[in-house]
Order: C-alpha cells, then structure tokens, then sequence
C-alpha cells in the first residue's frame, strides 16, 4: 500500500513539473517573457527593473530555476490590472468556483443515479429508451448552448430565476457561502444546472451500465433465493458494487468539471476563477492566466492522486495490479 | 443493380451502410449529415447573400425579425443580425468553417494517432512504453483545459485551435489503434507476411491498418462531433476563432448579448443548426459502434 501511495506521488509530482515546463515554455520560449510579464504601459525604468528581477538576461535554464523557485513561494507575478499578486487574486475567487463545481457534481448524481437505475433496471423499455437518447441528447447539446438556453427560458421568458452574478454570501458553522441565503440559493441554481448537466449523461450512463452487469451475477440470484425483498436487494447489495466505479469516475470528473466551470462561469458572470481567466485573457493580463494555468493543473493532479489512493483503499484489485 | 448487390456485406463499407439502413433513427441522422456537408460545401452558390462582403450589407437591415423583406424584395427567412446580414447566409458560412476545423482537425489528428499507435503496437517495449506514457498523460486532461492552456499562452488564430484541436485527439486515436493492433499483431497472417519477408512499413499500412479500420472510423466519427462541439465552446469563450473566421460558436457568441433583448433568432438558429450537426454525428456514430463493434467505447 505504502508504495503504492509514494509511486502514485512520484507520478504525480512528474506530470506537475511536465506541465511546469510547458507553462515555462510556453512563456519564455515562445513567446516574449517581456513582452508578456511585464505590463504594457510600463516605463523603460520600471522595464529594466522587472527584466533584472525575473533574470531575463539569464540562460534559459537558470530562468526556470527562478521560474521554479518562485512559483514553489507562492509568487507567481502580479496581475497588471489589480496591481496585486495573481496567486492572491485566484485563491479569493476561488471558493466560489469549488461552490459552483460541487453543487453542481450533487445535482449530477442525485439526477443521474435514480434515472441510471431506472433504465437499468428495465433494459429496452420505453422510458430506457428515453433516458439514454436524452443522455446522446445531454452530451451533444454544447454546455454554453445549454447555458443561454437556461437563461432564455428561466431567466428571460419565465422570470423565475437571476440570469446574472453570485447571490449575497451567508455564514454558517463558520462556512461562507451563498448556499446559505435564499437570494444566494436561487443565483446558484442555474449555473449549477448548467454545470451538472455536462456530467449528468455520464453518471447515468456508468449507473446503467453498472445494473445491468451486476443483476445478473451469482449473488444477486443467492439474495433472491434467500428471499430478501427486490427493494433490499437493488439498493444495499447492488448498489454498493456500483458505487465502486462510479465515486471513482465522478472523483475524476471533479477536475474536469473545475475546468468546465470556465464556461458556465462566463455565461453566467459567476465570480469564480473561470469568469477571472477569460476576462484575463481578454485584458492581456497573463501573469493571472499563468497562475491560474499552474493553480488548475496541481489541483486536478492533487485530485486525481486522492481518488487512485482512495480507490486502492476500496479496490485492492488496482494496487496489485499495478504492483505487477 | 440493387443496392444490395453494389455493397456486399462482406465488405467494410457495405457493413457500414447496411448498419445504417437499419436502424431508421440512423438513417434520417445520416441525411441530415450528408445534406449539411453539401451545405458547407456548396455554400456560396447556395446563399443569397455574400455574409462578410460588406458593401452587399445595409445598417438599416440590421435585427430583422426572421421573415421580414428588405427593399430589394430578398427575404431573409431567418432575420438578420446587428450588421444587417443574412442570418441563413451567415449560417452557411459559418457551417462551412465549423466542419471545415472539425473534419481537418479529425483527420490529421487520426493520421497522427494512428502512426504513433501502429508503432507502439508493432514493435513494442521501450518504444510501446514512451508513446502510452504521452497518451496517458494526455488523456488524463480534460479536453477543455489543455486547449484552455494552449490558446491562453498561444492567443487566438484558426492554426492555432486547429493545432489544440489535435494535440487533444490524437491520444484518443492512438489507443484505440494500438489496442486493435495488438490482437490483430498476433494473427497468422502477419507471422506469414513477416515471413514472406515484406518490409515493415508495408506490413504496417497494407496489412495491419485496414484491420484496425473500424474502430478507427467510429471514433472518428465521435471526435469530429467533440471538436465541432470544442471549437465552438472556445470561440464562444472569445479564445478561438478570429472574429475573420466567423464559426456557429462565434454567430452564437455575437447574437448572445441581443438575446436578453428579445432578438433571439440571432443566436437561437445558429445554435439550432449546431446541436443537429453535432446531435446527428453523435447519432450516426453511436449506429456505427453498434454495428462494428458492440463493446467499443463502453464507458
């Protein structure tokens, strides 16, 4: 188990300094570290400044041991627009993209597991039939498509809910979030839908597909022989054997969806890190995009590495299988 | 000669268009497909109006509702956006450039996939290790993210999306290929080719490949759907195509801020015409996964 934990950390840290390098690279090899660092309007004295600070007049491969050093300290450049360190403006926003992203991975399951068992419950019957073309429908609709259409119908024609902006923010048991007030909650539920929906196919897929291997197998025959009611036997015995892939994939799809979160954020003008990388995008603010590059990518690492360990804990299938 | 007869059931593509025919719901997918294409392909003889030739475009046209007619009799059956331009037309352009990228994004990206794929598969150990260390690496990255990446630190430009575009594929076609490859590596026919001594470029390409089409087409098939899809995600983001390029991504993006406003049609109908072509290349795909093989891609 052990070694298995520290390879699986090994590989991590090895996928973390691959994309350090690309970020790098993609910075100072292809483009004008100048040019990109340094703000626009800044004077030729302040140029030659930030030049010397970031050692531009170095070799390359001292510049990543300073592009290293100083990301692994936390600074990651200040942002031009704030005039404040970007790795402080991402952490503010923050809490609101992870509250976005995680009620929006709640609705996914609590939607998709019941409509998951139901089609796979009753294979190749009309309301089957519905769900898994409504899921082809789920995964071909564009998300940001989506989105708009939410706003149009929810927001423009019916009036019901806020097309714009994160609620006012609560607190409770020392938790700040618009989970908590009622104008917050009804800002929140449309991006959340929006986001959901993204995964929604997936997990009612991975549920079918899950029913419908594990109904026929011995111990499920042995439940019924042994008379325990339909009821018991599909939702503590089946269950449990497809809860075991399905936290493992939805764990993962956790870092995709923190990405995805871009595009319900933007539609949405929702305050969180993704509304705050294409707006740096669009104002050429690049040391906040780079640290957003680096903040994303150790988080989706971070989160992949817990879910691999989690699931060696569940499945000791996967750790020996790796050992081998 | 009927139909049956021109495409033999032996044959890949009479099984492809036979899989097809029978499942109706494919069928009208495949049409809607085929009908599209043409449209892109044939676009400007079939549009009324050249979108993006300025001086055909009049500002007191601008916003139209569909229907409405302008001086010179032209109906513009699906409005008109701020600039006074056929919405049709600029669908059609905009059809054009959206499977334009996605098709050529596809295509290289399957050409690449597959010759690193053969290649691992054929010869194995180091080779073989290296190259699915990449794919692995890659594909544990949401699509969205490494291209967010890429064109952060790239800027806009239709190269650019269609080089992200590919760089996010590859890995996909790779796997799929050395996967086929690998049972098929092991087949009588390959021992005898090698011992008939052919070279190993022939044996890869004229004996390996065309058994490792079919997999290869569905999840062509599939991709091409995910890069229209991921192209249009980017450029409504305003991170993909130049506003010279206009794609169905970008008219949705343009017509997006008029949609709160009531004129609806000038994002509702490009974003229509996205979901059919995407919806149908789903639909057609799914058939064909049916058809050549029923546990591919079993997610």
């Amino acid at each position: 188990m052990t070694v298995f934990v520290i390879r699986r950390f090994l590989q991590s840290i090895a996928v973390l300094v691959v994309t350090a390098v690309i970020v790098f690279l993609g910075i100072y090899a292809i483009g004008d570290p100048a040019e990109m660092l340094i703000s626009p309007d800044a004077s030729q004295a302040e140029r030659a400044q930030v030049v010397a600070s970031l050692g531009l007049d170095k070799p390359l491969w001292e510049q990543f041991f300073t592009f290293t050093w100083n990301a692994l300290h936390g600074d990651l450049g200040r942002s031009f627009v704030f005039n404040r360190p970007s790795i402080a403006l991402i952490f503010e926003r923050l809490p609101a993209t992870l509250e976005l992203t995680l009620t929006g991975l709640v609705f996914a399951i609590l939607l998709g597991i019941p409509l998951g068992l139901l089609s796979g419950l009753k294979p190749n019957s009309a309301t089957d039939e519905v769900i898994m073309t409504g899921s082809i429908f789920g995964f071909s609709l564009p998300s940001f498509w989506q989105g708009m259409m939410l706003i149009m119908i929810f927001s423009v024609w019916l009036g019901w809910l806020p097309s714009t902006g994160r609620g006012p923010v609560g607190e409770f048991l020392g938790l700040h979030s618009s989970l908590f007030t009622l104008d917050g909650l009804k800002h929140l539920i449309l991006p959340a839908i929006n986001l959901s929906l993204f995964k929604l196919s997936l997990v009612i897929r991975l549920t079918r597909t899950g029913v419908r291997e594990t109904m026929p197998l011995d111990f499920v025959k042995f439940a019924r022989a042994k008379g325990i009611s339909e009821r018991r036997i599909v939702f503590v015995h089946v269950f449990k054997n497809i809860l075991i892939p399905l936290i493992t994939v939805i764990g993962l799809e956790l870092g995709s969806m923190l990405a995805f979160a871009v595009v319900t954020e933007t539609i949405f003008a929702w305050p969180g890190i993704g509304k705050l990388l294409i707006d740096s995008i669009m104002r050429l603010d690049r040391p906040v995009v780079v640290a957003y590059l680096l903040v994303i990518v150790s988080l989706f690492i971070f989160i992949n590495f817990v879910v691999d360990v989690l699931y060696s804990l569940v499945d000791p299938r996967v750790r020996l299988g790796d050992a081998s | 000669m009927s139909a049956t007869a021109l495409f033999r059931e032996d044959m890949l593509l009479g099984r492809l268009i036979m899989g097809i025919g029978r499942s109706p719901k494919a069928v009208i997918a495949a049409v809607v497909c085929v009908i599209l294409l043409f449209a892109a392909i044939a676009g400007p003889f079939l549009t009324p109006q050249d979108p993006y030739d300025l001086a055909a475009l009049d500002i007191l046209d601008s916003k139209l509702p569909p229907g409405s007619q302008n001086m010179d009799g032209l109906t513009y059956w699906l409005g008109t956006d701020g600039q006074g331009r056929d919405m049709f037309s600029a669908m059609v352009y905009g059809l054009r450039t959206s499977l334009g990228v996605g098709v050529f994004s596809g295509i290289v990206a399957l050409v690449v996939g597959t010759v690193l794929g053969l290649t691992a598969a054929y010869f194995g150990g180091r080779i073989d290790t290296l190259i699915m260390r990449v794919v692995d690496l890659m594909l544990g990255f949401p699509t969205i993210l490494v291209a967010l990446m890429l064109l952060a630190l790239l800027g806009q430009g239709l190269w650019k999306v269609i080089f992200a575009l590919i760089l996010v594929q590859w890995a996909t076609f790779a796997r799929a290929v050395r996967s086929a490859a690998l049972v098929e590596k092991n087949k009588d026919y390959v021992e005898a080719a090698v011992t008939l001594g052919i070279s190993t470029p022939r044996i890869l390409i004229g004996h390996l490949l065309p058994n490792c089409l079919p997999p290869l087409i569905v999840i062509g098939m599939l991709q091409v759907a995910n890069a229209i899809s991921a192209e249009a995600t980017l450029s409504f983001l305003g991170i993909g195509l130049p506003i010279t390029e206009p794609s169905l991504g970008l008219l949705i993006a343009n017509g997006y801020q008029l949609l709160m406003s009531g004129e609806y049609w000038i994002s509702v109908y490009p974003g229509v015409l996205l979901l059919i072509l995407v919806f149908s290349i789903n639909i057609v795909g799914d058939r064909l996964r049916e058809v050549l093989n029923p546990r591919l891609g079993e997610r």
